[in-house]
């Protein structure tokens, strides 16, 4: 088990992001800590992708405070993000963790090592000199996650990494999530899949129009929601 | 009417066959030919070079910077993109005369000279372009980059060189307009016999003394060559992607 | 990058070429005629031959080249337009002026001969016919020494071209060479040297239709720029020049160019009158 990392705990103090006349994140109030992973769940448009990026450091917030660690306008360097889309560089899959592993600073004699550490970890190392574009959309997301922890952060946020995914897929996906959160990085990460939030949440936080309804220990969540949101969700109703 | 319409335009056009002797000069490497093919791609060549090492750079500041004006200077740039090249040609002539501003570095009538007015026109065709592309892969980009925390050095190199085969064939937009121009180089070059006359300068040459079989010669010649300069940036983008470095 | 590296290095290659001598040369502002009929082709290489000099010939306009010595980029001046000539020198842009040779203008017209002047002797009275009969005419229309003569003949004819002129009578603002294509064309009529149209291949149905009047004679004159008004001028280069067309072996030189057997320059730098 690693040590106390740094950039946590992430403090959202009344935190509102607006996109013009649209309230996205609403005087939301939240603190992320080390531990097991924490799941964001909730309907479309509830906020989980803006409040991943409003503690990645990508989206100021318009009102209220972010800190980790108690400080405010940390550079993301011990943080990492795989977005729901993500982008590959016009590169073979090596290269593209090679870029990673130099943004981040890694010294030039680790790039080898490091390199297939990554590969090994997501399974990727027959495909290291494959154009990263030509890859599948499985195989794109690993390549992103390889990415993400080319940096060793403490702290890696992950947004629906599963949403368009088949389940073999979808459990390679898990597993290495699995696997990264037991070696102490804090995993947070967003999903639709009410199931993939049972196999994986430590905290459950349920966000609904922008703000925190419920957020608690995952088994207490599933076994017995306080809200009537909450439970009109866990029931699969629409919530407007 | 109709009398005046046969007086206006010739009844017969006669035809005309590229000359044998053009081609005869290309296989038999004559000197002269070859002087004025070497010629016609260093100043085109070296003019698309020169505005790659400045158009690049400004395309990529402009689409990655905002500024008050900014506006104002992307449709500044895409109209340069069609400056006339005799009003180039003019103006650098103006400046390069012994009479005028930069006379005393002794240009005018030079390949430098050529060069010059050639960068000028070529310039705003790649920084344009690059600009363009440039800001569409910014966007596409922007979130990853923005996450891996990458220094604005870093984020603009990143960018061309994931933009290389769009901005080569900015490049080769670029060296088309080169090679296919004869009014500014005429102007400032002087067409002089073995030292400025380009495969372009020639032709006009030749049609003026009414050589039309050798102008149409050289044509041929100088379409040949564009061609083989476009295949090979083929051939080197096929090799790159092969590569995918 | 790989790509765009290669186009340098490229460049870089192609850099090393087009080394000329560049300290024993000089630029010549002379005219599209005089580079159309050959001569330089003919006379340069035996003057590199003999000197080591380098003669860089920009072609251009009569009007224009004077004008390109005006400026002080060019340190010889070569043309066939007299008063132009001395006017240049009274502003003080030259040093002197030398007569060096003269060559003719001839009448070329359709074979047809619609104006009814093939064959004659008398310019004046063909410009004549041709203006009555309204035939077809190209005019340079570019104050070169060629439009300059053509004006002057037509005003020896008694007619005031700008007032009379009609469609039959077109001016095309260019060199000699575009004058010849566009008659060829259409089938017109042009005044042009014989120079030009001895080298000139894109005939179509045109011939010499008026040739040999004393008024159709085109003097020309070279003068060195004055080294006081541009220092940069290369006044011992350019004078070598100067003094080797005057001399017997240039005077030599030029009578001995021919076109099909045919002379196109008399040599008349000793006529004073010139």
């Amino acid at each position: 088990m690693r040590a106390m990392p740094a950039d946590l705990p992430i403090r959202f103090e009344n935190v509102t992001v607006s996109a013009g006349a649209v309230t996205v994140l609403d005087r939301l109030s939240l603190a992320i800590c080390p531990g097991p992973p924490t799941v964001l769940i909730g309907p479309n448009g509830s906020g989980k992708t803006t409040l991943q990026r409003v503690a990645m450091g990508l989206v100021p917030a318009s009102a209220g405070r972010v800190t980790w660690d108690g400080v405010a306008d940390v550079p993301p360097t011990r943080r990492a993000i795989v977005f729901q889309r993500p982008v590959m560089l016009r590169r073979s899959v090596a290269a593209n963790i090679r870029y990673a592993l130099k943004a981040a600073h890694i010294a030039k004699d680790r790039h080898d090592a490091r390199l297939a550490e990554l590969l090994s970890l997501v399974g990727l190392d027959s495909m290291a000199s494959r154009p990263a574009r030509r890859l599948s959309g499985g195989e794109q997301q690993r390549l992103a996650l390889a990415r993400a922890l080319a940096r060793d952060p403490s702290v890696l946020f992950l947004d629906e990494p599963t949403a368009s995914l088949d389940p073999a897929s979808t459990k390679a996906i898990e597993d290495i999530v699995r696997a990264v959160a037991t070696r102490g990085v804090k995993v947070v990460m967003a999903t639709h899949d009410l199931g993939e939030a049972r196999r994986l949440a430590g905290d459950i936080v349920f966000l609904h129009r922008g703000r925190i309804v419920e957020a608690s220990d995952a088994l207490a969540f599933f076994a017995s929601p306080q809200t009537a949101e909450a439970r009109m969700f866990l029931a699969g109703e629409l919530l407007l | 009417m109709l009398d005046w319409t046969l007086q206006e335009f010739p009844v017969s056009l006669p035809v005309m066959q590229p000359d044998a002797s053009a081609l005869q000069l290309v296989l038999t490497g004559d000197p002269t030919l070859l002087a004025i093919v070497r010629l016609s791609l260093f100043v085109s060549l070296s003019a698309v070079a020169l505005a790659a090492l400045i158009g690049i750079p400004f395309g990529a500041f402009i689409a990655l910077t905002r500024f008050r004006g900014r506006e104002g200077v992307i449709v500044l740039l895409n109209t340069l993109m069609g400056l006339p090249p005799v009003v180039a040609g003019l103006a650098v002539f103006l400046l390069l005369s012994r009479s005028g501003p930069l006379g005393s570095l002794g240009l005018l009538f030079t390949p430098s000279a050529m060069v010059v007015v050639q960068t000028i026109l070529v310039t705003p065709i790649i920084a344009a372009l690059a600009r363009q592309t440039i800001e569409d892969l910014w966007a596409e980009y922007r979130d990853e980059l923005t996450a891996m925390n990458v220094s604005p050095l870093t984020r603009v190199l990143t960018l061309i060189w994931e933009g290389r085969f769009s901005l080569v064939v900015a490049l080769l937009a670029g060296f088309g307009r080169a090679a296919a121009e004869v009014g500014a180089i005429i102007i400032v070059g002087g067409n002089i016999d073995g030292f400025t006359r380009t495969m372009t300068t020639a032709i006009a040459l030749e049609t003026s003394k009414g050589d039309l079989p050798l102008a149409i010669g050289l044509g041929m010649v100088l379409i040949a060559i564009v061609v083989l300069i476009n295949a090979f940036a083929w051939l080197l983008r096929r090799a790159g992607e092969r590569l995918a470095r | 990058m790989l790509s765009r590296r290669l186009l340098l290095v490229l460049g870089a290659l192609l850099f090393t070429s087009p080394a000329t001598a560049q300290d024993k040369s000089i630029v010549v502002a002379s005219t599209t005629s005089t580079q159309d009929s050959g001569l330089f082709g003919h006379l340069l290489p035996i003057f590199k031959l003999k000197t080591g000099i380098d003669v860089k010939v920009v072609a251009l306009g009569t009007g224009q080249a004077l004008d390109t010595a005006r400026r002080g980029d060019a340190d010889v001046v070569f043309v066939h337009a007299k008063s132009a000539e001395e006017k240049f020198l009274s502003e003080g842009f030259g040093v002197k002026r030398y007569p060096v040779m003269y060559n003719d203008f001839v009448l070329i017209g359709p074979s047809g001969d619609p104006a009814g002047v093939k064959g004659s002797r008398d310019i004046v009275a063909a410009l004549k016919a041709i203006k009555d009969k309204s035939a077809p005419f190209i005019s340079r229309g570019d104050k070169s020494g060629t439009h300059t003569a053509e004006l002057a003949l037509w005003t020896a004819a008694g007619i005031d071209i700008e007032k009379d002129k009609a469609a039959w009578y077109k001016s095309i603002g260019q060199g000699m060479g575009a004058a010849l294509n566009t008659a060829s064309a259409s089938n017109a009529y042009v005044l042009t040297d014989r120079g030009t149209w001895l080298a000139f291949k894109n005939r179509g149905e045109l011939v010499i239709a008026v040739e040999g009047d004393r008024r159709l004679f085109n003097q020309y004159g070279v003068m060195l720029v004055n080294p006081a008004k541009h220092p940069a001028v290369k006044k011992e280069l350019g004078q070598q020049f100067i003094d080797w067309l005057v001399s017997t072996d240039g005077q030599t030189s030029i009578a001995g160019y021919k076109i099909n057997g045919q002379q196109l320059f008399y040599a008349n730098a000793s006529d004073p009158g010139a």
